[in-house]
């Protein structure tokens, strides 16, 4: 009896026990799930975040690699070879540009720093997946491997077409695949010469001409005011704001007085009697100044940051961000500058096309992208990169309306040169003023064109000091509809 | 050829770390028996010998330097000596602590050979001294039993030399957290942890009444207030959520713990505005690279060497670690992240929490409220710490600049941590030893008997082992405390049942088995 007592009071006090350690448990658990989330982080940095890190300019880390592994090769998508190291019998190694200034922002440059695919392709040029055997042998042999191949998304005639159209302007050609994101051609000039750009450095570095700065690459990196390109946003603010835009009508005569500024139609044509389509596409700078008067100045920079406006674009070149800095306390001077693409806005090529391409995809946004794969140098792929959908920029009726007021440039407005090819184009053009000197513009043209067969493509076009947009601008984009769509 | 044997190594590094990290977790399985268990830790030890002897190979052969035969030599000399002594005096401790302890120093050493020779042989002399030093503490530990009484003692130890520190102290990376004692530079704040440790456990030893919890809590908050004032914010964070633990599971009330972690919430969103270097380092987690040249540089260069290393890591001496500021201190993760690559790092913080796993079921195991709060206070300093360490080296957290405990440099970082992991082992060594005593107690018997008994107390070793085991199990699979109810039950029950008879006068609510009975378990 008297044990049984015994029993059942240790039997509480371990009861008491127990419960004392539920506690412990509870601070275990706690402690166990945060290093369970740590070890995840990890895991998900080096799965999905790392690359970031890896090809940043400032990780001078890969460059340990180039004791083991010979430099890869650079190639366009139809299999032409952009950049190759050559291995002279002493062992030196020397960086081969094969097109010389071609593709030279694309591809980039690998002395005096790195540039383009050469700088964040750079660690998979100077990674060896060349068969493990092979690696060994020339391991003990004390020999370096062979690094893995590049292939680009780049289409070498579009590029070279590009090259040729632009001549000897400044200014910047993107084309790219609004279905995947493929960046099939990109040019800017001036431009340099990759293989003597060591030789030619400190000529190039002490130039501090801004207008020259050859190493810029304008397509991602030129901030320009978008003239009547930017109209493109302004239809689609007004045609969020007001549901019965097809009753607009405006009376231009050529001209229209603001506060401070008069705003005029360019060559000071008159337009007349006009709907929101014809206004789209004889680019009528009163009629849309008129229509920058009445909108919404928060609502439309809030369709300027979804358009990604003021955000770092979701590509691997180095980029610039645009602007928009339209505020609701702006005054009606600034609200029409920025309504027919002047005032404080600016863009950069990519932007246009990224915007242009978006239109021509169904309103999704797929990320831009230059590298289709990685192989070993035998051909063996080893990383295939996909391409991405970034998001819905706009909605899909949005911008099948936006494609019609397009096409409509191509076919009554200012980009009629388009018209009547063996492929459907739509664009708009610009002429974009950018100093107190009204008599110069940026000449812009920023469209899309599809056939059955090929698909669609997105070029956009800016030619610096080119004059108006339908006599500079257009014709280079037609050149290089006509390359692609020519072919069989 | 170097470079092959190094290419080669970094997988063969990774499997023998691999494959000791499985033995953490497998021998403690449900159904490991003790001489399984036995042989799975010694098969631990051989992996680590492999590692060592594999790593300095590598290290020899890509630097050349004689030197590195005879380190590696002293080396493996000091890991022999600790096994055996711990082997020899201690046979009743956590072994898997032992290997652990063992396994981190060694990692420790290769990393720091590898980033600064120099500095690797300061280490080594001051893990050979801190061993020699802690090698009596879980002796000690176990037998004083007046630990629990000098509770404002600790107090006034604590805050004297934190504040000391901060007026006095030497300004080091922007922080006040040394001083410099007859050419040995001491960072007091490593040792006050511990001390803060017992501190608290007396308090709520005695009572958690709330009066009681007041004066702790002013006192904790004297600490964490100096190490803030004095910058050192990592160590500020270490003591507030350990004392937090301690209050918690102390006062079981859930409110104390949510809210004292809402108050440090928002106490760090008032130090955010108030302290410029804690901005500094927000500003540097958010997003290194747009401030590389400033305040990102750290985090940044950190990143680079974990990324490039990739899974695999670079291969001994082929990266860069040394382009990490403070690599040899704070950084040291991402150093062996980077070439002994993710899985070896992966496998490291694993090895962590399996030390960490061990100290908390010393805290449960323990039947004495003080001791149960020793153990999860010291448990929760040392998890605590591993998380800011590694979390910040991998821009998880913010970067607080706390060293990864026995890996990174520094002796004062070295000395504690070998102090906790010993006051650790001395609890198992009480486990073990106040069960023995039980079991002696309840049938007086002649000096022949012993042997049988030690037999019988072996046994509920080995099956404690296996309970310990299931719980570690358990604890990382699904939530499931049922078990652990029943076996203490039992346990419990078996020794109660006749020490009860025997209990003195109780010490206090808490007091539950404290017996002075000599065991030598030292001699």
């Amino acid at each position: 009896m008297k044990k049984s007592s015994v029993e059942q009071k240790s039997r509480n006090s371990t009861h008491i026990n127990k419960k004392k350690n539920r506690e412990f448990v509870v601070i275990t658990y706690l402690f166990v799930g945060m290093f369970m989330l740590m070890m995840g982080y990890f895991a998900y940095f080096q799965i999905f975040r790392s690359e970031d890190f890896i090809n940043s300019p400032y990780n001078t880390r890969q460059n340990t690699f180039a004791e083991h592994v010979v430099r890869g090769e650079i190639r366009s998508a139809d299999g032409k070879t952009l950049a190759q190291t050559v291995v002279g019998e002493d062992g030196s190694e020397t960086r081969y540009y094969p097109y010389g200034s071609m593709f030279a922002h694309a591809v980039g440059y690998d002395s005096n720093g790195k540039s383009g695919i050469e700088s964040f392709g750079n660690f998979s040029l100077l990674r060896s997946h060349a068969f493990f055997l092979e690696q060994v042998f020339h391991g003990i042999q004390n020999q370096k491997n062979q690094g893995d191949n590049i292939v680009t998304t780049l289409n070498y005639d579009l590029q070279e077409t590009a090259y040729q159209a632009l001549g000897a302007n400044r200014g910047a050609v993107v084309v790219l695949e609004p279905s995947t994101g493929k960046i099939l051609a990109m040019v800017s000039k001036p431009d340099f010469d990759p293989n003597t750009i060591e030789a030619e450095w400190e000529n190039i570095i002490s130039d501090t001409d801004s207008e020259n700065s050859i190493l810029v690459n304008r397509v991602t990196q030129g901030l320009y005011p978008p003239g009547s390109t930017f109209k493109i946003l302004t239809t689609l603010e007004y045609i969020r704001e007001n549901p019965s835009y097809h009753n607009y009508s405006y009376e231009c005569t050529g001209s229209i007085a603001m506060e401070n500024t008069e705003i005029h139609c360019y060559n000071h044509a008159v337009h007349g009697t006009e709907n929101l389509e014809v206004s789209f596409a004889k680019s009528c700078n009163t009629s849309y100044a008129n229509i920058g008067l009445g909108l919404d100045k928060k609502a439309f920079g809030q369709l300027c940051d979804s358009m990604l406006f003021g955000k770092a674009l979701p590509i691997s070149y180095p980029s610039n961000k645009s602007s928009f800095v339209l505020k609701e306390n702006s005054n009606t001077d600034e609200a029409t500058q920025t309504a027919i693409g002047q005032g404080e806005t600016l863009v950069t090529p990519m932007h246009m096309a990224v915007i242009t391409s978006a239109i021509a995809n169904k309103g999704v946004l797929m990320r831009p992208y230059v590298i289709d794969h990685t192989e070993n140098y035998k051909g063996v792929t080893v990383k295939k990169y996909r391409s991405s959908q970034y998001g819905a920029l706009l909605s899909e009726e949005e911008a099948a309306k936006l494609g019609e007021f397009m096409s409509l440039v191509v076919s009554e407005g200012t980009g009629s040169q388009l018209n009547g090819q063996n492929y459907q184009a739509a664009g708009k053009t610009g002429s974009a003023e950018f100093s107190n000197n009204k008599s110069e513009s940026h000449a812009w043209f920023t469209g899309y064109a599809s056939t059955q067969e090929k698909g669609t493509i997105a070029v956009t076009v800016i030619v610096e000091k080119g004059g108006a947009g339908s006599t500079a601008a257009v014709p280079i984009a037609k050149q290089v509809f006509d390359r692609y769509f020519s072919e069989s | 050829m170097v470079h092959l044997i190094t290419e080669l190594s970094k997988y063969t590094m990774i499997i023998l770390f691999a494959l000791y990290t499985w033995q953490c977790f497998s021998a403690l399985g449900r159904h490991v028996d003790l001489e399984e268990q036995a042989w799975k830790f010694k098969k631990q030890m051989a992996y680590m010998y492999l590692f060592h002897l594999n790593a300095y190979a590598v290290l020899y052969l890509s630097t050349k330097n004689q030197d590195l035969l005879k380190f590696y030599l002293e080396q493996v000399v000091f890991f022999l000596a600790v096994q055996a002594l711990y082997g020899i005096f201690y046979k009743r401790v956590s072994k898997l602590v032992v290997n652990n302890m063992c396994m981190l120093m060694c990692i420790g050493f290769v990393m720091l050979t590898r980033l600064s020779y120099k500095h690797a042989v300061k280490q080594f002399v001051i893990a050979i001294v801190s061993m020699a030093l802690t090698m009596l503490i879980p002796y000690f530990i176990s037998r004083w039993k007046f630990v629990r009484s000098l509770t404002w003692m600790y107090a006034l130890a604590g805050i004297t030399m934190l504040g000391v520190v901060a007026v006095l102290g030497a300004v080091s990376h922007g922080a006040k957290l040394s001083f410099s004692v007859a050419g040995i530079t001491v960072q007091p704040s490593e040792f006050i942890k511990i001390i803060f440790v017992f501190f608290a456990a007396s308090m709520f030893y005695e009572s958690t009444e709330f009066v009681q919890v007041v004066k702790a809590t002013l006192v904790a908050a004297m600490h964490v207030v100096i190490l803030v004032l004095s910058r050192d914010l990592g160590a500020a964070l270490i003591f507030f959520i350990a004392y937090m633990v301690m209050l918690y599971v102390a006062t079981r009330k859930l409110y104390y713990f949510a809210g004292g972690l809402l108050c440090g919430a928002a106490a760090s969103v008032a130090a955010y505005f108030l302290f410029d270097h804690v901005r500094v380092r927000v500003v540097a987690w958010q997003d290194p690279l747009a401030v590389f040249e400033r305040e990102g540089n750290q985090v940044s260069n950190s990143l680079f060497a974990i990324g490039t290393g990739g899974w695999f890591g670079m291969g001994l001496n082929q990266g860069m670690p040394y382009k990490i500021p403070e690599v040899k201190q704070d950084f040291i993760f991402s150093a062996i992240a980077e070439e002994l690559g993710g899985i070896f790092a992966v496998c490291l913080i694993l090895v962590c929490v399996s030390c960490f796993l061990m100290f908390l079921n010393i805290a449960m195991q323990m039947k004495d409220f003080f001791y149960k709060l020793v153990a999860l206070g010291l448990g929760t300093i040392y998890g605590f710490q591993i998380f800011l360490s590694i979390g910040g080296d991998i821009k998880f957290i913010p970067s607080t600049g706390v060293t990864l405990p026995l890996v990174s440099y520094g002796g004062s970082s070295l000395l504690s941590t070998l102090i906790l992991f010993a006051v650790i082992q001395g609890l198992y060594l009480m486990r073990e030893r106040g069960e023995e005593e039980v079991e002696m107690a309840a049938k007086p018997k002649k000096k022949k008997q012993k042997s049988r008994q030690i037999d019988e107390v072996e046994e509920k070793i080995s099956q404690e082992s296996r309970e310990i085991g299931s719980w570690v199990a358990k604890n990382l699979g699904e939530a499931n405390e049922g078990n652990t109810k029943t076996f203490d039950e039992a346990k419990t029950e078996k020794v109660k049942k006749p020490g009860r008879k025997k209990r003195k006068e109780k010490l206090s609510s808490h007091e539950e088995t404290i017996h002075g009975t000599k065991v030598q378990d030292f001699d």
